[in-house]
């Protein structure tokens, strides 16, 4: 444990971990309405945030924040309003904040695209005091967001048009939800790196279904993927010189591997005793197709 | 909500609304009046506008002309949704991530608590809702693992769990086996015997027919019939396909022989 010595690797792992809870705690509600990767784009927005603050000389956290809050805001419109065209428009929004990015960064002056690689793929070993100031308040945030307004969030999540028959602000919640995605993005910027991050919002989610049949034990196993996924990858990079954000993602789809590979023989003993557990005489009703889709074909 | 206030204002009340999706109109100034207790029919081809009116009452359908009321309120003003059921047209109530049917359940009693936060005598109405539908048993198993049927009643145990006193269902018998067309059929008559009011879509009367007071039949987005359900013709009048209509008599109407 002689790496708990370091300043720097303390700071890395408070980082790690706080990536670790709120990744997939507001990855769980975009994954539930099937927006998983809303995350991708976001990442995409903020990097023109990470180019302004080098072009104004600004923190390129709270510049990044700014910008993917905006960009966030923008999606949700875009999806109330271009009902017909809106992918068009995300696509544009997505490629136009990656491009500006680099326009940015090589606009400032001894800026160059070799900035911006620490943003992109993360660089966990240099995160400053500063940084992780932000990245406490900002991961503070999401989780008073997504613990606090669970229900709330649950229920917009599951059926939009329903909740606004409860008579929740269904705008402001999803406003809200693009908001917390935002911060998460800019949270996990420094440890996963932009690129990578929706990995840690959608597959420890994915991972946790294998395993359960209730959202809120979703939610338990999807953050404790994350958060041990995270603590195991900052470690490793420490002692094998591996970079630490893709070691934590490789490791992310290594635990959904493995936990797919168990949960096959538990499902089927789940539908043996289901099915002895129905009495006598009731008629086998045709079970509808899982419902269950695959992560990776959902639009934003 | 108070006996002496608004209990003769209608529950539903449209008036000239007209929509459209896109460019094309799909509402082009529909009436419609559901009175206190009254049961009343949505009916209508696949694109006479009926989801499409549902959804304006609701507020998922911006309307472009024309006045809505909900218990005398207008739509815009109307904050009392707990007063309302709503069972959406879905042919499933599972979401990106496995919920168990209690969760989905609660949703519905959202209306009736403050700041999200479910008390006992909650827990108590989202259980006493699966029992009206006959799902208490399964309350907490994962919704992906139940029948088209059992979806239905899912979704209607979530509306009632709010102890609403108009339900609003689209198409409610869409997709759904016998077994459940009984159980919900049941679950409805003993919420219109409670004094509740109904307005639902539906695609054709089915086993639902002995409840219902009045049909309303949109064509092109236009009300082309109001009045009794209309006869049943084809198939229907066949000898040997006999329906019990228990109101036909009189105004009488209390769902109970159904």
């Amino acid at each position: 444990m002689d790496f708990l010595d370091y300043a720097f690797m303390q700071r890395a792992l408070l980082a790690a971990v706080l990536v670790g809870v709120t990744a997939p705690a507001i990855g769980i509600y975009l994954v539930q309405r099937r927006q998983a990767l809303m995350g991708d784009g976001i990442g995409h927005v903020a990097m023109t945030g990470v180019g302004l603050g080098f072009l104004l000389n600004a923190s390129p956290v709270w510049m990044a924040t700014l910008v993917s809050v905006l960009g966030a805001v923008l999606m949700e419109l875009i999806r109330w309003y271009g009902r017909t065209r809106g992918d068009i428009a995300l696509a544009m929004l997505f490629y136009g904040g990656m491009a500006g990015g680099v326009m940015f960064i090589n606009l400032a002056p001894g800026g160059s695209n070799a900035n911006l690689t620490s943003y992109l793929f993360g660089s966990l070993s240099t995160v400053s005091p500063s940084d992780v100031t932000a990245i406490c308040l900002l991961a503070g945030f999401v989780v008073l967001v997504t613990l606090g307004l669970r229900r709330q969030l649950f229920a917009v999540s599951q059926d939009e048009e329903f909740a606004r028959v409860t008579g929740l602000p269904v705008r402001a919640l999803n406003l809200l939800t693009a908001v917390t995605a935002a911060v998460t993005v800019t949270v996990a910027m420094r440890v996963v790196g932009l690129l990578l991050v929706s990995a840690l919002m959608v597959v420890p989610v994915a991972a946790a279904q294998q395993l359960s049949r209730s959202f809120a034990a979703t939610f338990a196993i999807a953050v404790a993927i994350g958060v041990s996924v995270t603590i195991g990858g900052t470690v490793t990079s420490y002692y094998q010189d591996v970079p630490p954000g893709a070691t934590i993602v490789l490791l992310t789809i290594a635990a959904f591997l493995v936990l797919t590979a168990l949960a096959t023989p538990l499902a089927r003993r789940r539908a043996r005793a289901a099915a002895a557990a129905r009495p006598v005489g009731e008629p086998a009703e045709c079970a509808i197709p899982a419902a269950r889709e695959a992560v990776g074909d959902v639009g934003v | 909500m108070t006996a002496q206030h608004g209990t003769t204002e209608p529950a539903v009340s449209l008036r000239g609304v007209r929509a459209d999706l896109g460019s094309r109109p799909v509402l082009r100034g529909i009436d419609l009046t559901v009175a206190r207790g009254e049961v009343v029919a949505l009916l209508g081809a696949n694109g006479s506008g009926k989801s499409t009116a549902i959804r304006t009452i609701i507020g998922q359908v911006p309307v472009s002309a024309g006045r809505i009321e909900l218990f005398g309120t207008e739509r815009e003003r109307f904050r009392d949704w707990a007063r309302v059921g709503y069972v959406p047209q879905r042919t499933t109530a599972a979401g990106g991530v496995p919920a168990t049917v209690t969760e989905i359940v609660s949703s519905g009693r959202l209306s009736r608590t403050r700041f999200g936060v479910l008390r006992k005598a909650d827990h108590a109405a989202v259980r006493g809702a699966l029992e009206l539908v006959g799902m208490a048993d399964r309350a907490k198993e994962s919704v992906n693992a139940l029948s088209g049927g059992q979806h239905q009643r899912v979704l209607i145990a979530r509306a009632l769990a709010a102890e609403p006193e108009l339900l609003i269902m689209d198409e409610p018998m869409a997709g759904v086996d016998l077994a459940s067309q009984e159980v919900l059929a049941q679950t409805l008559r003993e919420q219109v015997a409670a004094g509740a009011t109904v307005l639902l879509v539906l695609h054709e009367l089915g086993p639902l027919e002995p409840l219902i007071d009045r049909a309303v039949v949109l064509r092109d987005g236009c009300v082309l019939h109001d009045g009794p359900p209309p006869k049943a013709v084809g198939q229907h009048a066949l000898p040997g396909h006999d329906h019990v209509h228990p109101h036909e008599p009189g105004p009488l109407r209390t769902g109970l022989l159904g």
